[in-house]
């Protein structure tokens, strides 16, 4: 796509320690300090800062003709922003939660998704969708899906999963500047969490990351789960598995060549996600390794949320069905224990 | 003489008719597939609407969409290969009859789903406020699609924003097959503007001066940034509501009684009264349409078919 470079060598600023949240300030601060037609529109976006306060500065900065609040009616304000995208604007659409993504369906699945293609490539629609995903929060069942792979199967649609502050900034950069309706997954669980970032630098469209290089199993996983992952890793490395660590970060389009290059060094992959099992790009990452024929030296495992099961608001239950670095760790070491005869 | 719009109107609406009545005909032979949402009947409020469009406004509108597409100037022989699945096809045959589209003509798409264009209208709408430029945006659509959440969520949105925005709503009497009283409490439906705090005007959708004038207005509130209006147009469809439907439910006598109020014969009796137009120029002016619809028929039916390869660029940009 049209997005430049990691921004390496290319005379950006050094790297800053800045929380999850501020990464997504910075890069909407950016971005709209750029280029004039960007604007974000939803509820509350501009009521101090939103309701994530992911928004601080930005009314203030650029006024309520690029901060526009908006009436509860996800359906309408998203097809809206196709229409403003249409008419060359560069909208972003803030969702206060994934979960209202279903309410917007028909303007995610039938608007923005096939709106190129039904005019025969006529129109480019450069919509950002910002949606605050996850759980851990004790929001309860309809406030804490990722609802990261609701929507894959969608062709038109391109899908990010921001895993550290780092990919929230990145990945906020480069779905802007795409000419493609674009979800982006902000984990509401993350908002908090410190880490380096490099303003400027953009996210190459559909590129994961190896976090933590490793030889023994490769453990691909988004959002919230990349630091379980991390924190898996370590804990692998003292019983002397050598974890390969890799952030999705992409859900449409997948990365599918940097996990195949992981898992042909592994032999061993683990996919780990915030969401049931079936459905999910870890399963459609399995079924592109199954359709490679490459011979593993153990079947492919997940971890994903316990037993097909809904997220429950009581916190121990909660805690209990999304997957934890132990779960990580011992799914990990079962892999390493099958060998393929 | 030549300079009274009216004739302009008459013609387009003749044009339309025969185009929609071609498309019947090109279903029998199977050169159009699927389903499709004719117009007859309706033709004065896409011809008066368009025709109080400015140059660089926009609209969106539904599949019973053929007629604002040829209203604002597509060729029929490109709205024919769409239909036809060519690569000269609007949409080179990607989208059909539901899907006529030409954003250089502003002609921003119809939609396949119920009330969906009326929120892309206002985001369009939108923009032309928050840049500051002297342009509307019109949407057009079904009875039925008063009765659906995306119709409320955008009239709301477009008063609140106060989006230069003009909401049409052809009452054509019939949503899919069910009457509208079957469905929707109310007769008029541009009451339902009182609850979002815009004017709800009624006009006659058989007359294309009263049309276009009603319409004009509301252009013009718009542009001067005085907000939204919706604007109920009465008519009647003379087909079922697609392809597959013989309309039976209608009861015995009421698509006469619309006839008698057709809006082709309508402006033309206007015109011969007022002595712009006469029976053999009417005469005239039907033949030489029908030729243009045909010959343009024939043409599209010799053009050629995309390759499938050449869609891959059409799902994403860039």
């Amino acid at each position: 796509m049209s997005t430049p470079g990691n921004g390496q060598g290319n005379g950006l600023p050094a790297a800053v320690e800045v929380t999850y949240r501020e990464a997504v300030n910075l890069a909407l601060l950016d971005a709209m300090d750029e280029d004039p037609s960007v604007l974000l529109i939803g509820e509350d976006v501009g009521s101090d800062g939103g309701v994530f306060k992911t928004n601080m500065g930005l009314l203030e900065r650029f006024g309520a003709g690029r901060v526009l609040n908006t009436p509860i009616a996800e359906n309408a304000f998203t097809s809206a922003a196709l229409g403003m995208a249409l008419m060359g604007l560069r909208p972003i659409v803030e969702f206060m939660f994934a979960d209202f993504l279903p309410t917007a369906a028909d303007a995610i699945v039938n608007q923005l998704a096939k709106y190129r293609y039904m005019s025969g490539g006529q129109f480019a629609v450069p919509v950002t969708v910002r949606a605050v995903s996850g759980g851990t929060g004790r929001f309860g069942t309809q406030h804490s899906a990722t609802g990261e792979s609701w929507f894959m199967g969608q062709p038109g649609l391109k899908i990010a999963v921001a895993g550290t502050p780092a990919a929230a900034y990145e990945l906020v950069r480069a779905a802007i500047l795409d000419d493609n309706p674009v979800i982006v997954h902000e984990h509401k669980g993350m908002y908090g969490r410190k880490g380096p970032i490099v303003r400027g630098r953009v996210g190459r469209v559909g590129a994961a990351e190896v976090l933590r290089p490793g030889t023994d199993v490769t453990i691909v996983a988004s959002l919230l789960m990349v630091g379980r992952a991390l924190a898996a890793a370590d804990e692998l490395a003292t019983n002397g598995v050598s974890a390969e660590v890799i952030d999705l970060r992409w859900v449409r389009p997948l990365d599918l060549p940097a996990i195949r290059t992981s898992v042909a060094k592994t032999g061993r992959l683990l996919v780990v996600e915030e969401q049931v099992h079936p459905g999910g790009w870890g399963a459609s990452v399995i079924s592109a390794l199954a359709r490679d024929g490459i011979a593993l030296r153990a079947a492919p495992d997940a971890v994903s949320l316990r037993d097909d099961l809904l997220v429950p608001y009581s916190p121990p239950l909660e805690d209990a069905v999304i997957p934890t670095n132990d779960r990580i760790v011992g799914a990990a070491l079962t892999l390493m224990r099958k060998i393929r005869a | 003489m030549v300079d009274d719009p009216r004739l302009i109107w008459l013609r387009r609406m003749v044009e339309i008719r025969r185009f929609e009545e071609k498309v019947q005909e090109l279903f029998m032979t199977g050169l159009v597939q699927g389903t499709t949402h004719l117009c007859q009947g309706q033709e004065a409020i896409a011809v008066g609407a368009v025709a109080a469009m400015g140059p660089d406004d926009v609209f969106t509108n539904t599949y019973r969409g053929h007629g604002q597409a040829l209203a604002r100037g597509m060729a029929p022989e490109t709205a024919f290969a769409e239909l036809m699945g060519r690569r000269s096809g609007s949409s080179h045959g990607v989208g059909g009859s539901m899907h006529l589209v030409d954003a250089a003509q502003g002609n921003l798409g119809s939609n396949a789903i119920v009330a969906a264009g009326l929120p892309i209208a206002v985001g369009a709408a939108m923009a032309f406020r928050l840049r500051g430029e002297p342009r509307v945006a019109l949407t057009f659509f079904g009875d039925g699609a008063t009765n659906i959440g995306t119709f409320h969520e955008a009239l709301n949105l477009a008063s609140v924003w106060q989006a230069p925005v003009v909401f049409i709503v052809e009452n054509n009497l019939y949503g899919e097959y069910s009457p509208v009283r079957a469905t929707t409490p109310i007769d008029d439906l541009a009451r339902r503007a009182d609850a979002y705090a815009m004017p709800g005007l009624v006009v006659d959708g058989q007359d294309v001066v009263a049309v276009n004038g009603i319409v004009a207005d509301a252009v013009e509130r718009a542009r001067n940034g005085d907000g939204p209006t919706l604007i109920e147009a009465k008519t009647y469809r003379y087909r079922g509501h697609s392809r597959s439907d013989p309309g039976k439910y209608r009861p015995a006598g009421e698509l006469d009684s619309w006839k008698a109020r057709d809006p082709i014969d309508m402006l033309a009796a206007q015109l011969i009264t007022e002595g712009l137009l006469d029976d053999p120029a009417r005469t005239a002016l039907e033949q030489s349409v029908q030729a243009e619809i045909d010959a343009a028929a024939d043409r599209a039916a010799d053009a050629p078919y995309a390759e499938l390869e050449e869609t891959v660029a059409y799902v994403y940009a860039g």
